[in-house]
């Protein structure tokens, strides 16, 4: 065989860029779908959700955590392991309100967005809002009721990408009738 | 490093969303392939350029479609393809024995009907890399039983 060489392209790296572009496919044909931003922030955050009510049976198949004891532990959970398993980034943890209900995860650079340019009619767009609805969806399958959201985004002139996630409430679990 | 699972969640939820928007009359289900398909193709493009910008040029397009089975396959699903057949007139058939988008959903005749579906961006794909390459072409899919398949590339001559 000739062309054995030269071929060792990184499969990894390429693998995460096989996803980034076809995120931005999908939020293209949103774009088009759709005719104002709000419902493509609407729609990706739906879909973000149904991905990460899903994607949180794989993350504690595979990774051995058991139930966080607080916030802050749930924060360094998904900070440090959930973002360096699928994403391969580990976001800095900061911005702790004086209650420990909230805090911003700071991601320096985000890997949705590695080929991306918004153009300037698209300036609500929040391109990367799917991440959002899996954080969601996730821990609503922990028992926790979260709200999260972008407060600042390189792709629209922020130095650097801030997920904003904000603690609501624990969720009782509905035990059927008569079971301990 | 990036783990594969994303990519699956995220391939099943755009099948979700294409689908959720139309109702299923054939018309509407050929549409709504040939928007996956273009997807894919979209993908397939970007993905090549990236992939093949260190190497050299191909010798034929024999060469091209063994490029596909190997690396391209080997970067997308983590194995190469498992079978390439052709009848040296432009058809080529690749066979995968495991695909990997099927494998999470069957392993028999269950569920055959939704396998289309599975298939319409991984045919845009790859349909994509050869556009790149300088080789034109219709790529379709077919499954009798998953998760094995088989995608047909046509090469159209250029003229």
């Amino acid at each position: 065989m000739s062309r054995q060489s030269n071929r060792t392209a990184d499969s990894k790296k390429m693998n995460s860029e096989l996803f980034t572009l076809t995120y931005g496919a999908l939020v293209t044909q949103l774009c088009k779908d759709y005719e104002n931003d709000e419902e493509v922030n609407k729609q990706l955050d739906k879909m973000g959700y149904n991905i990460g009510v899903r994607l949180i049976e794989d993350f504690l198949a595979r990774s051995n955590i058991g139930r966080c004891q607080d916030f802050r532990e749930t924060a360094d959970v998904i900070a440090k392991i959930a973002f360096k398993m699928y994403l391969g980034v580990t976001p800095s943890v900061t911005n702790w309100s004086p209650a420990g209900d909230e805090f911003s995860l700071i991601l320096e650079n985000n890997p949705l967005v590695d080929f991306v340019e918004l153009p300037d009619n698209h300036s609500t767009l929040i391109y990367s809002n799917l991440l959002c609805g899996v954080l969601r969806g996730a821990l609503e399958m922990v028992q926790m009721a979260v709200d999260v959201k972008f407060t600042q985004d390189t792709l629209r002139g922020d130095n650097v990408t801030e997920i904003r996630m904000k603690f609501i409430k624990r969720i009782e679990e509905n035990l059927p009738a008569g079971d301990e | 490093m990036a783990d594969e699972a994303p990519f699956q969640f995220l391939h099943n939820e755009l099948i979700q969303y294409i689908y959720s928007s139309a109702d299923n009359t054939a018309a509407e289900n050929g549409r709504n392939i040939t928007k996956l398909e273009n997807m894919g193709f979209r993908v397939g493009q970007g993905l090549i350029e990236r992939l093949t910008k260190d190497m050299s040029r191909f010798k034929d397009e024999l060469d091209v479609m063994k490029f596909i089975c190997k690396d391209f396959w080997t970067c997308v699903f983590k194995k190469q393809i498992d079978n390439l057949r052709t009848n040296h007139q432009g058809i080529y058939v690749l066979q995968d024995n495991k695909f990997r988008l099927l494998s999470n959903l069957s392993a028999g005749k269950q569920y055959l009907e939704h396998a289309p579906k599975y298939l319409a961006f991984t045919c845009g794909l790859v349909r994509g890399a050869l556009c790149s390459l300088g080789v034109k072409s219709i790529v379709t899919a077919e499954v009798s039983v998953m998760p094995s398949c088989k995608f047909q590339v046509m090469i159209q001559k250029m003229s």
